[in-house]
């Protein structure tokens, strides 16, 4: 079977920490086989480690195909990596951890792994980390993305600012589900950011609750009974093409025809991961949920057209019934 | 490519993702991998019907999609299909617009 090796990302915004997080982190044993790729102009020195720099150029392919976004640089610098690994000139690392600038949009970084023809074959995406700095707070768009493409959030500075409550909320109305950790009242190891074996389980779900900061928008959407997969493929990759700017997130568990276990989606703006094929349902629920973070779309619009796209035609009933 | 059936092992789009531990996918075998496709142009034909495209499996590597005036593209999967119809046709395919989903309202349920 063929090892992918994981690539996080730890973004957030400027002078949230990510690299004093990044550091803390890879004082853990856990990290010990990681190679990094910064791409902001100073080099830290983090010996044994291996260290990387790319500048901002970005490629779009003639296609004009948005999924294809390339970082080319980063592109570049990972299939050297992974080039000298092969050769056996760096060691062999197993996870690559990707520190971006503050100000870096994430969606092209994670499409750079996930669209290049090479690195898709040798590495798949892992957690997207985002600090939040507690005392500036969020407030430029860049910000706001950040933290709703993340997996899992880091609270940085919670020591100068006692009260992060209205922060806090601000938060959840942009992620309501990924779990978050405050620093440094709070000690976070790598294993706990970065291990995306229940990254889709979402067991949060139906706790999530309609919210909004702004344009930003989270909701999550129920459906019962069993959901036509190729149906949800065309709905989904018609509303990517058309609205994937304004996706910011979609992720979901859904219970597909001729499946025992669910299906889970995991999607940021044009990029949809590859559907992980659940080993088990994570309670009793059978409904399929998807969870939108969507910026300028409306959720009474997403949730009549999903519902008109999985009704079945009604010549194909009568197919059925004849 | 799968050198019994002639249909592709995708190209990575999550639509056509390969069969492999823990990744869901209805691209199994041959058969079902054919099934899938006539399955697609089926779903994919009821919108695109719409918009007065038509779309057919090309030799189950490609699809074709055509306008009414014989304007054709190929496409290899649902993730480019949208942006090719919009190319062919000049203007947005958008799934929200209410017209679109009213028609489809008539038609299912």
């Amino acid at each position: 079977m063929v090892e992918f090796t994981p690539v996080n990302l730890i973004t957030g915004f400027l002078g949230s920490g990510k690299t004093t997080l990044l550091q803390r982190l890879l004082a853990d044993p856990a990290l010990a086989d990681t190679a990094v790729l910064i791409n902001e102009l100073g080099e830290v020195g983090l010996d044994h480690h291996l260290l990387g720099r790319i500048d901002e150029t970005m490629v779009l392919l003639q296609s004009g195909c948005l999924c294809c976004t390339i970082r080319g640089e980063l592109s570049a610098a990972i299939k050297e990596l992974h080039s000298r690994r092969e050769r056996g000139e760096v060691p062999a690392f197993r996870r690559l951890v990707v520190e971006s600038t503050g100000l870096a949009d994430p969606f092209p970084i994670l499409s750079t792994v996930q669209a290049d023809p090479v690195l898709r074959h040798h590495f798949r995406l892992g957690n997207v980390v985002t600090t939040i700095d507690a005392a500036n707070g969020l407030g430029r768009p860049e910000s706001l993305k950040q933290v709703a493409v993340a997996d899992r959030l880091v609270l940085t500075k919670t020591d100068l600012v006692p009260d992060t409550d209205a922060l806090l909320d601000e938060v959840r109305r942009l992620n309501p589900d990924a779990p978050l950790w405050r620093v440094p009242e709070q000690t976070v190891g790598a294993a706990m950011l970065f291990d995306d074996r229940t990254r889709s389980a979402l067991q949060a779900v139906p706790a999530v609750a309609e919210s909004r900061h702004g344009s930003v928008q989270a909701f999550a959407l129920t459906f019962e009974g069993v959901l036509d997969w190729t149906r949800f493929g065309v709905w989904l990759t018609m509303l990517l093409n058309r609205h994937g700017k304004k996706v910011l997130r979609v992720k979901g568990i859904l219970n597909v025809g001729g499946s025992a276990t669910p299906v889970a989606v995991h999607g940021v703006q044009h990029l949809v991961h590859p559907p992980i094929h659940m080993t088990a349902w994570p309670d009793a629920d059978r409904r399929s949920r998807l969870v939108f973070i969507v910026d300028g779309l409306e959720r009474a619009a997403i949730e009549r057209s999903l519902g008109a796209f999985l009704s079945p035609p009604k010549r194909a009933k009568a197919a059925a019934v004849a | 490519m799968c050198a019994l059936c002639g249909v592709l092992g995708g190209g990575g789009d999550w639509t056509d993702a390969a069969a492999r531990p823990g990744i869901y996918t209805p691209n199994v075998d041959s058969l079902q991998r054919r099934r899938e496709r006539i399955n697609r142009v089926a779903c994919a034909q009821r919108v695109l019907g719409f918009y007065g495209l038509t779309l057919s499996d090309w030799q189950s590597t490609s699809f074709v999609l055509s306008t009414m005036t014989g304007k054709t593209e190929l496409v290899e999967n649902l993730t480019h299909l949208w942006s090719a119809a919009e190319k062919l046709l000049g203007r947005p395919c958008d799934p929200l617009d209410p017209a679109l989903v009213a028609r489809l309202e008539a038609d299912g349920g």
